[in-house]
């Protein structure tokens, strides 16, 4: 771990922090009521998109899911236009008209959260074609969870990128659950990142509580696919410490014992015992980041409130081009 | 004018497009050396190179779905999908991905891509490679749909298509492919949402579509000598409608006709119909009549398919019936 420099370790224990307070503080103003429609929150996976998007550029793109502001805060977003976005106001990323499950910003290389499950695969296996045709050598990650990878989708894009040799990495955040089907249930692999076999392309499978160990795998396919090595699946094993959407308490199907279990394993915790003992920082450190953030927060929140609404014409702006 | 085909002017397009800005490239099954199953770009690998003709696996959700990504970063793809029939297995991401980006993200997205497909029935392809769908994609807000139905019309939508900024699909007539048609040399574009009248005539208006315009100007040379003057007007687009050139033909013939080669129910027709009924219709002299293909699969035995999409005579039928002529002839 001391080959890495304090200041990605600092960033790393950051990001993961600015993910967990935003989604729980969107929790609780989700159940007074402020907020429309429905979140799907990812408190418990912070270090997957982490240790990811530490290895990207801003010209990198990511595409997500409709679990994915932990995916977007990581690659960058700010925390005022995405909270403003969950109040649906003007000032959001997307002037309200999308919503939690499709945040984009394509200036800082966010193709979207998307709300259809694995649709995300072929579009950024697109934007990959695109790097490689223009010969920069930018590359596209693409996030999405083990109910993702049973969709042809998966299929027809990881077969795309493979046989095209795509600057392309597959991230599949295994939180062991599609929606409330366990993945026993739904398919018979128990690691996913087999199935890039079936695409002649490098497979991983990695501890998703670990940051340091997303941080590592993450960045030798990241710089494989920045090199022209073509595209790698990397499978982080990780949990959603709530249900599948705000309001589910999950009990249906998950036993509280695993999700106990799951829990001794915070990521932000484990991370933040590591740095301690490894003497990297100090408790002061990390309390003035978590102090920080809350006051971004706030901040965010405030901006939220106070933002307007959309005008009703805006409605039918923005279909089309002009 | 030179003559040249509908499947020759396809392919000038794209050469042209293609030639001109070299962020357009060519996705798609077999387009290579094959030149896709109806030849549309036989020539264009050996002129541009395999990285701007990709052959593809059949992933017809992939092909659609990296188009729209390679857009969203600056492209301008052309995908093919082999036939309309087959969007069903893409219609995710044309339908939720592909339309809705540019709204959904607040009107940052540019899908600047083209897909193009054929459909139609006359060959005895049978019920899944003989459909005509594009009421599927004129019901969804955020795509443009054209359905060329000549040379010069598949041309110049073509490039002007392909040149905006909003993903189009564009229905081509597997049909149609070797109709010949004055195309002029040289540079033209058609924009986009601009009907044309294809026979002007007084006595009352036949909205067609695609091949059904053929079909639609026999019927009219049928009916002149008959006195029954006849005006076709070919929408070229579907989405966005030239409603007004429809609207003020109505309001010259005072009757109406759609023919359109898709299912009956809720084609285009319905909404042509639905529309001047609500804006012309103390126009009409008559109810608007709708000739369409029978709500059934495409048969695969010819004279089944013939007796299934419509024809000059039911066309002619339809315009008699709107018209109030009853010919013991026609009986």
């Amino acid at each position: 771990m001391l080959a890495i420099d304090q200041a990605t370790l600092h960033k790393l224990y950051h990001t993961m922090v600015r993910i967990r307070l935003f989604e729980q503080r969107i929790m609780e103003l989700f159940q007074q009521g402020r907020l429309p429609g429905f979140l799907h929150v990812s408190i418990g996976q912070e270090a997957v998109p982490t240790g990811v998007c530490a290895h990207l550029r801003s010209n990198d793109y990511i595409s997500s899911t409709h679990r994915g502001h932990g995916d977007v805060i990581a690659k960058g977003a700010r925390l005022d236009r995405m909270m403003a976005e969950l109040y649906g106001k003007k000032t959001g990323y997307c002037k309200g008209k999308g919503g939690s499950m499709h945040i984009a910003d394509l200036e800082l290389g966010i193709l979207g959260a998307n709300g259809i499950v694995g649709a995300g695969i072929p579009i950024a296996t697109g934007t990959a074609l695109a790097f490689k045709m223009r010969r920069t050598d930018q590359v596209a990650v693409c996030f999405f969870g083990d109910g993702g990878a049973n969709t042809g989708a998966f299929h027809e894009g990881l077969n795309l990128a493979s046989v095209w040799n795509l600057p392309v990495v597959f991230v599949c955040q295994n939180n062991q659950y599609a929606e409330s089907t366990p993945q026993r249930v739904h398919q018979k692999i128990k690691d996913i990142a087999v199935r890039a076999m079936a695409y002649d392309i490098p497979g991983e499978t990695v501890d998703g509580m670990d940051v340091l160990e997303v941080y590592r795998v993450a960045g030798d396919a990241v710089a494989r696919a920045r090199a022209g090595g073509g595209p790698t699946l990397v499978e982080c094993k990780t949990y959603r410490f709530y249900g599948h959407y705000v309001g589910d308490p999950g009990t249906a199907y998950r036993r509280p014992e695993e999700v106990e279990e799951w829990k001794q394993r915070d990521p932000i915790a484990t991370f933040a015992r590591r740095l301690l003992a490894e003497g990297v920082t100090t408790a002061a450190e990390l309390k003035a980041i978590e102090e920080a953030v809350q006051q971004e927060l706030e901040a965010a929140i405030r901006f939220a409130e106070t933002s307007p609404e959309p005008d009703l014409e805006d409605a039918l702006q923005d279909i089309y081009a002009s | 004018m030179r003559q040249i085909s509908y499947r020759q002017a396809l392919q000038e397009a794209l050469r042209e497009e293609m030639q001109r800005d070299d962020s357009v490239f060519l996705l798609g099954e077999d387009i290579a050396e094959f030149g896709g199953s109806y030849k549309v770009t036989a020539g264009l690998l050996e002129e541009f190179g395999p990285e701007r003709v990709r052959n593809t696996p059949i992933s017809e959700a992939a092909i659609v779905g990296a188009a729209l990504g390679a857009s969203l970063v600056g492209m301008r793809p052309v995908a093919e999908l082999m036939y309309v029939d087959f969007s069903a297995i893409a219609m995710d991401q044309i339908v939720n991905q592909v339309a809705k980006v540019r709204y959904m993200f607040g009107g940052k997205a540019k899908a600047s891509l083209v897909i193009r497909t054929q459909g139609g029935a006359g060959r005895s392809s049978a019920a899944q490679h003989a459909q005509s769908l594009e009421a599927w994609f004129v019901h969804i807000p955020g795509l443009k749909v054209v359905q060329p139905s000549t040379p010069y019309d598949a041309k110049g939508l073509l490039k002007a298509a392909i040149r905006d900024d909003n993903p189009v699909m564009f229905l081509e007539h597997k049909l149609l492919y070797p109709v010949q048609g004055p195309v002029p040399e040289g540079e033209y574009l058609i924009p986009l949402g601009q009907a044309d009248v294809k026979r002007p005539g007084s006595d009352i208006t036949v909205v067609a579509t695609s091949r059904m315009v053929h079909r639609a100007l026999a019927a009219a040379e049928t009916l002149a000598p008959e006195g029954i003057d006849v005006e076709v007007i070919d929408p070229r687009t579907l989405n966005p409608l030239d409603e007004e050139t429809i609207l003020a033909s109505v309001r010259k013939t005072q009757h109406l006709v759609v023919v359109y080669e898709a299912y009956e129910r809720c084609g285009i027709g319905a909404e042509i119909a639905a529309l001047v009924a609500n804006q012309a219709i103390d126009f009409l002299d008559a109810p608007i009549e709708r000739v369409a293909a029978l709500n059934t699969p495409v048969p695969f035995n010819p004279k089944l398919e013939n007796y299934v999409i419509p024809n000059e005579e039911r066309i002619i039928a339809g315009i008699k019936r709107v018209l109030g002529i009853t010919d013991s002839a026609d009986a």
